[in-house]
């Protein structure tokens, strides 16, 4: 079978096993939903993934020990990962075939000549992995600073280099110089992120541009969602997610530019990619000429998915292993093996310092530039509720990769991707939403946990989630707090009985209580006509009587007997009373009667409230709820504390 | 292949030494990888909170032998009064030794000017660091973690400018100067944010509050000024205001407290703002057990220990005595 044919089948296996475990990751009862499908293969195998998370946490979480795989086999074999399994990396593919059918020979080959704009994604993954670094970096400046032999070492190593390099420098002993500029650029960075330690931040940016992460989004919010409106066969109800729209532009926006530009994302912008580039610079095998029988025809070129120019000085980290040419080349000069191309081969761009150092410095500067807003301390926004299982904000953004695979999983749809409401670094990040979905957080689910590929959201069992066994003490997991809004509610404002809240209330016993109250309606305050003790003729007759018989209302007499009495019917000129409550008296003529409406009006226990927004889905007031949740009193953070005791008492 | 016409090495042999470099440059990165990965791996991901910073507990600063002094000293000179209700203690001789490093925790709570009382007065701070440097002491540091902003209550109270004058240091409160403290058998105070670094190398604690008009906990004097070395959203205390109090006077076990009921603030406090909320009351209150200078307080506000529970409590949990008679407190004139 020829190399390319093997390639595509490779492709669509992936493609397709991408779209299927998508597919898997959801909650039910079917086969095919979560039933120990590795629903994050694809993520786990990304190295990108991995590494962000090893620079921003230091540790390498469970199943992204997969990401080793990917690295071993592309530090022997090269950019296999791009050409032959990545599923952005296809659609691009297949894209880039359809948008340049028809084209001449001569065309295709220009549209795939090298561009030094290529050099962007490797500048855009330093950004990223310094952005990650930070804390990492600013451990070590203070070890620096606080290890007096560290501190000395590096004083003198800096001294005696400064020495060397003066008196060297007039016979412009470049390296030198150079690891003195180095060590310079070190100190000072070093003395940065020292200084503005209360700022320095672990921010895992890459899943923005990570294509991994990217796609898994862009299917799992919306691709799928559309994909299933018709049929719903997916969900038995149409799946929302909030700013899915940009999400989707994005994606469409890649593949568009990929009709003309053979894999725009992979050649100019993928962090991936650039990594990849970087891992297989002593990769093993390789593709390249092998001898100067080349007549440089440049058919190689007109399929070339790389833009690596494989006829001629091969750039062997844009190569991403199509293959193309070993399939196009009619002299069968190109090769893919263990020796260098005949040609000549560029293992990496060359990165001017000037970039590389603008990259990584603005990478490292780019977090405690994003926290200056202070939405990870005093100016968090309580308007964000995370997921059970978040961590506290800092350690969350350290690990959140945005790739929506607990907003895909969540049975009630209530988990969403942020827009900017937790910040620039929180966009796309899971946060939940209670009016779309089919109700609050589920009391006895805690699928999103263990989806998450990261621990963004930390694995959690239903023992801790609801406070039980070994959990009692800390009790349970509280994503928030709800508030009656009294100027919206309809039992508090509207003297309309409600608690539809109550009712909902899923924790035992409820957080929400109520309190009873009677009170007088509008137009309710009458005299009394003829009345005997169990009926009395009100003046006047008040307009509807009906709705006063419907067992919430009640009549009352100022001064003479305030136990409210439940009206039990009329009979056109009279209200009736319950029988087993008769006055002790009828009513005395022309005394004042009133109608009052019993109320329970709902109250929040806060020491009882978990947060999980089922009251504010049901709540009838369909617009803005009149009880909302905030994040005030949520278990991830102590300082957003509401009560002075620190563990509940069960 | 062709024969090589020219001397160069055989390039089958350049293949061969190359990808003999490449492999082991390529293993070595594997290896690395590997070794990388196996070091970092964690199976089961964070706990439920982050690293912790660790915590920590303040000694007890009370000088053995002490217990139980209290004194009163009546006057409108606050240094003077300062000055012979220690003598009356017996001089500050008995509290600081020579080398000593004093902290005073004041209350500089509110960026309020000094002549309206809701701050400890800087005439007793510059009499307080005065007496310590006279016994010997090695340095003097004031501190407080203010409610409003930290910088404008030291330099508006005038505790900043008497402090310095008299040659003691002051210390405005830092993010990074904190770290979570556990009052033992506390229900309010666990993991808590503490002002900790004016403490490190400190060897004496004197707390300096004046007499106060408190809505919620009825009076602010010695054992609430301990408030102000919380950090945090500590307010969310108020909830519980006497028990906090209580927890308060057993976290600090200072050397001695003074308070100021010179002038006493009765109404609208514990900001208060206008002269008419205050009165003289005249006296100054020193002593080594804090709950026994509050109940004296108490009785310049018209209260007894019965009207502020957290007296009660503290006196409860065993960090005083309520019965400040029982302590026979020298009673002394000061001008």
């Amino acid at each position: 079978m020829r190399i390319v044919t093997v390639r595509r089948i490779s492709q669509a296996f992936f493609l397709i096993l991408f779209l299927w475990l998508c597919v898997a990751s959801s909650f039910g009862t079917q086969w095919w939903q979560l039933r120990g499908w590795p629903v994050n293969w694809l993520l786990q195998l990304d190295p990108l993934v991995a590494l962000g998370v090893v620079l921003t946490t230091g540790t390498l979480y469970a199943g992204l020990l997969w990401a080793l795989a990917t690295v071993l086999l592309t530090i022997l074999l090269g950019r296999f990962f791009c050409g032959w399994l990545c599923p952005l990396g296809t659609l691009q593919h297949l894209a880039g075939y359809v948008g340049r059918r028809g084209r001449s020979v001569s065309l295709k080959i220009g549209d795939n000549a090298y561009h030094p704009a290529q050099k962007i994604k490797y500048w855009i993954l330093l950004l990223l992995l310094s952005a990650a670094a930070g804390a990492m970096l600013a451990r070590g400046a203070r070890a620096l600073w606080q290890a007096p032999s560290l501190f000395w070492t590096a004083v003198a190593v800096t001294g005696a280099l400064l020495l060397f390099s003066l008196k060297r420098f007039p016979k412009r002993h470049r390296r030198v110089t150079g690891a003195f500029l180095l060590l310079a650029g070190i100190w000072a960075a070093t003395a940065f992120l020292y200084s503005v330690e209360s700022l320095v931040a672990a921010s895992l940016q890459t899943g923005l541009l990570d294509p991994i992460p990217l796609v898994t989004r862009s299917v799992n919010l919306v691709l799928l969602p559309l994909a299933d409106a018709s049929t719903q066969t997916l969900s038995p109800v149409q799946r929302y997610y909030q700013g899915g729209w940009l999400i989707g532009a994005v994606f469409l926006a890649i593949l568009l530019l990929s009709l003309r530009i053979p894999r725009f994302y992979c050649r100019f912008l993928c962090p991936l990619g650039a990594l990849f580039g970087v891992l297989g610079r002593y990769a093993l095998w390789r593709v390249g000429t092998t001898c100067d029988e080349c007549v440089r025809c440049g058919l190689c070129e007109a399929h070339c998915e790389g833009a690596c120019e494989p006829s001629r000085e091969i750039r062997a980290s844009e190569c991403v292993l199509c293959m193309n040419c070993l399939h196009e080349c009619r002299h069968n000069v190109v090769t893919y093996a263990p020796r260098p191309s005949a040609a000549g081969e560029k293992p990496l761009p060359d990165l001017s310092r000037r970039g590389f150092v603008a990259a990584a410095v603005s990478g490292v500067v780019l977090a405690p530039a994003f926290r200056l807003s202070g939405f990870t301390a005093s100016a968090w926004n309580s308007g964000v509720i995370r997921p059970p299982g978040a961590l506290d904000e800092g350690d969350f953004l350290a690990r959140c990769i945005k790739c929506g695979q607990c907003m895909r999983v969540c049975p009630t749809n209530i988990v969403h991707p942020a827009g900017l409401e937790s910040g620039v670094e929180g966009l796309w990040t899971p946060v939940l939403h209670f009016r779309i979905g089919t109700s609050g957080c589920q009391l006895n689910c805690t699928a999103c946990s263990h989806v998450c590929p990261t621990a963004a959201l930390r694995p959690i069992t239903l023992d801790e989630k609801l406070g039980l066994g070994d959990h009692a003490s800390a009790g349970p997991i509280r994503l928030g707090t709800a508030f009656v809004d009294r100027g919206r509610c309809l039992p508090w404002a509207m003297d309309r009985p409600c608690i539809v809240c109550e009712e909902n209330c899923p924790v035992s016993p409820k957080a929400i209580f109520v309190e009873e109250h009677f009170r007088t309606v509008r137009g309710g305050v009458l005299e009394v006509g003829r009345a005997d003790s169990l009926t009395v003729e009100p003046a006047p007759w008040p307009p509807d009587p009906g709705r006063f018989a419907n067992g919430d209302y009640f009549l009352v007499l100022p001064g003479i007997d305030e136990a409210p009495r439940r009206i039990a019917g009329h009979d056109g000129t009279r209200f009736s009373i319950a029988k087993d409550r008769p006055w002790t008296a009828p009513p005395p003529l022309g005394s004042r009667l009133e109608i009052q409406v019993r109320l329970q009006l709902p109250r929040v226990d806060p020491e009882r409230c978990i947060g999980c927004g089922t009251c504010e889905h049901e709540c009838p007031v369909s617009g803005k709820r009149a009880i909302r949740i905030t994040a005030e009193n949520e278990s991830r953070n102590r300082k957003h504390s509401l009560l002075a005791s620190s563990r509940i008492k069960r | 292949m062709k024969t090589p016409s020219s001397p160069s090495p055989d390039p089958r042999d350049m293949d061969r030494r190359e990808f003999l470099k490449r492999s082991a440059r390529a293993g070595l990165a594997m290896g690395g990888a590997v070794a990388l990965s196996y070091a970092l791996y964690d199976p089961r991901g964070p706990g439920a909170s982050s690293g912790e910073a660790e915590t920590v507990s303040l000694p007890d600063f009370s000088v053995p032998g002490t217990s139980g002094r209290l004194s009163v000293a009546t006057g409108d000179d606050r240094a003077k009064a300062l000055r012979a209700a220690l003598k009356a203690l017996g001089g500050m001789e008995a509290f600081v030794r020579p080398g000593d490093r004093v902290l005073l925790k004041v209350n500089a709570a509110f960026a309020t000017p000094p002549a309206l009382s809701a701050t400890t007065h800087p005439d007793l701070v510059k009499e307080a660091t005065r007496l310590c440097l006279e016994a010997g002491a090695a340095s003097v540091i004031v501190t407080d973690n203010p409610i409003n902003d930290p910088s404008s209550c030291f330099t508006l109270t005038g505790i900043g400018k008497a402090a310095q004058e008299a040659g003691a240091k002051v210390a405005l409160p830092k993010e990074s100067f904190f770290r979570p403290v556990t009052v033992p058998g506390g229900r309010l105070i666990v993991e808590w944010p503490l002002l900790h670094e004016p403490f490190r190398g400190i060897h004496k604690l004197i707390g300096m509050a004046p007499v106060k008009d408190h809505q919620r906990s009825g009076a602010s004097m010695t054992m609430k000024n301990w408030y102000g070395l919380l950090g945090g959203r500590r307010n969310i205390f108020h909830q519980d205001i006497h028990n906090i109090i209580k927890e308060l006077a057993l976290m600090v076990k200072p050397t001695l407290v003074i308070l100021d009921g010179v002038v006493t603030m009765k109404t609208n406090g514990p900001t208060g703002g206008s002269l008419s909320d205050l009165e003289a009351t005249r006296t100054l209150i020193a002593s080594t057990d804090q709950v026994a200078a509050d109940a004296l307080g108490a009785t310049l506000l018209g209260k007894t220990p019965a009207d502020l529970p957290h007296i009660l409590a503290a006196e409860a949990a065993g960090a005083g005595v309520s019965d400040y008679e029982s302590l026979h407190p020298a009673r002394v004139q000061a001008g």
